[in-house]
């Protein structure tokens, strides 16, 4: 799960799979804004056939929470 | 209060026939036909087969990848534009007042393309899958917000629309602006990438578009053969500098803006009006600002489309704007080489007639081959380089009945 958060993450943002760490901090290290955070959360949640919740998503600071987040859904 | 002068320092251009002014102009003077069988999508089902595509066009040559990837293909031609024609102007950033400095950079369509998917994830995925970046992607103004974030211009900042009139509605906008003091500088231009299936079938099932599929018959316009246009692509800036801002900084001036007209034929959504009498009155009106007779005028860069309509019907405002000196001057269509960049249009001919007057040189109408009795003006076959080109034209005309016409004059 997270391998493949962190490749679709590098890929959307155009960066290396090897600057983003589960516990990078997607605002402060990486750059990333309010209208990068919806397309990624759009993005699993085609990819996991997921419905997110939009509240949830302004918490997230880092890949790992995004993880924990979808595989607490994968499995209910 | 009196109205101040403007000119010209700075030029860019993404086009069908090369991405820089330098690169451009050469291939109009080696009448380059920038014309081909459709690149970016498959048209085994569509009647039309040719556009006038650029090409070999990387954002990252102007801005960097992640701002890229949040502009539609629009919006980079505008910035990529922007960039050359500041480039080029001298200015330095840094030391001027940007409060001062504006941009009217317009866009006919936006962004066609991104509707286009986005429709296609409504329909098959539900509105959940509509990408957030949509609005602020597709929106036709974005051309002008984003060469304001790019370049951190901060004065007056808008978006004309006026279909194919578009390129040339913002420079004679812009214009207005310097002379009457909102602004000291202003970016100017059109851009467009409507290249797309929606806009492409669009255009088409109005049978707007030549259908021919030789990239050498198919723009030719005042031919007999004419049929329809050919869909180009591309942006054209400038930057346009009030006189004394410019001569302070010992600025190299291009040409000056001496004239702008700008009238509504309150007739048809897509004809012209059938005497042209809209079109004529925007080349009166930007020759009475241009304080000189029609006689003086040297060069016509016509809106010339290669539709039967506009090109019978402009030879008719010709006609009816320069009276018997419609006889003597010289016209041609760069639309023959480029095809019709739609919003980018007036901004990309409005560049050929700065370079017409700094170069005495007036480009051929291309592939103009079998004469038009109704067309009967010197729509300049062969190029026209022993004539000293002191006023030049550059009209459009676009649907909804908005005419405009610009008028440059040789800087010396």
């Amino acid at each position: 799960m997270l391998e493949k958060l962190t490749e679709m993450l590098a890929d959307q943002l155009k960066m290396d799979v090897s600057e983003i760490q589960p516990e990078t901090n997607l605002k402060d290290d990486l750059g990333v804004d309010s209208l990068d955070i919806f397309e990624f959360i759009m993005a699993c949640e085609e990819e996991f056939d997921v419905e997110i919740d939009t509240d949830v998503v302004s918490e997230f600071t880092n890949l790992q929470q995004v993880a924990d987040y979808l595989q607490g859904l994968q499995g209910e | 209060m009196s109205k101040r002068r403007v000119v010209v320092t700075g030029m860019g251009v993404i086009s069908p026939i090369g991405n820089s002014v330098e690169e451009f102009w050469s291939n109009i003077k080696s009448q380059t036909v920038g014309i081909a069988p459709i690149d970016r999508f498959d048209t085994t089902e569509y009647k039309v087969k040719l556009a006038a595509e650029v090409k070999d066009f990387d954002p990252k040559d102007y801005m960097d990848g992640k701002i890229a990837r949040r502009m539609e293909l629009f919006s980079q031609y505008a910035v990529a534009a922007t960039k050359q024609a500041i480039d080029e102007s001298g200015l330095d950033l840094e030391k001027e007042d940007l409060t001062r400095f504006g941009v009217c950079v317009g866009s006919g369509t936006g962004s066609l393309m991104a509707m286009e998917q986005a429709h296609d994830k409504l329909v098959n995925k539900g509105p959940r899958r509509v990408p957030p970046m949509l609005v602020p992607m597709m929106i036709s103004n974005m051309a002008a917000g984003n060469v304001s974030i790019q370049f951190g211009l901060k004065g007056k900042c808008t978006n004309i629309v006026t279909a194919c009139a578009t390129g040339t509605h913002s420079i004679g906008e812009a214009t207005r602006y310097i002379q009457y003091g909102d602004a000291d500088m202003m970016v100017a231009g059109g851009t467009e990438a409507a290249v797309c299936p929606i806009g492409v079938s669009g255009f088409a099932s109005l049978t707007a578009l030549s259908e021919s599929e030789d990239p050498k018959r198919a723009s030719i316009p005042f031919d007999k053969e004419r049929n329809g246009f050919v869909m180009g692509e591309g942006a054209g800036v400038v930057v346009l500098e009030e006189y004394e801002h410019a001569k302070k900084r010992g600025a190299k001036i291009l040409a000056e803006v001496v004239g702008y007209g700008a009238t509504s034929d309150a007739f048809h959504i897509t004809s012209p009006a059938e005497d042209g009498e809209g079109a004529a009155r925007a080349m009166t009106l930007a020759i009475e600002e241009a304080g000189v007779t029609p006689d003086k005028v040297d060069y016509i860069n016509a809106h010339g489309t290669s539709t039967h309509h506009n090109d019978l019907f402009e030879t008719m405002a010709i006609k009816k704007a320069l009276g018997e000196h419609a006889y003597n001057v010289n016209i041609s269509s760069t639309k023959s080489m480029i095809g019709h960049c739609l919003g980018a249009a007036g901004a990309i001919e409005f560049i050929a007639c700065v370079k017409t007057v700094m170069d005495d040189y007036i480009h051929a109408t291309v592939g103009l081959q079998v004469a038009d009795e109704e067309c009967d003006l010197n729509y300049t076959k062969e190029p026209e380089c022993n004539k000293t080109v002191n006023y030049a034209l550059s009209n459009s005309l676009g649907f909804g009945g908005h005419n405009a016409t610009l008028m440059v004059k040789k800087y010396q």
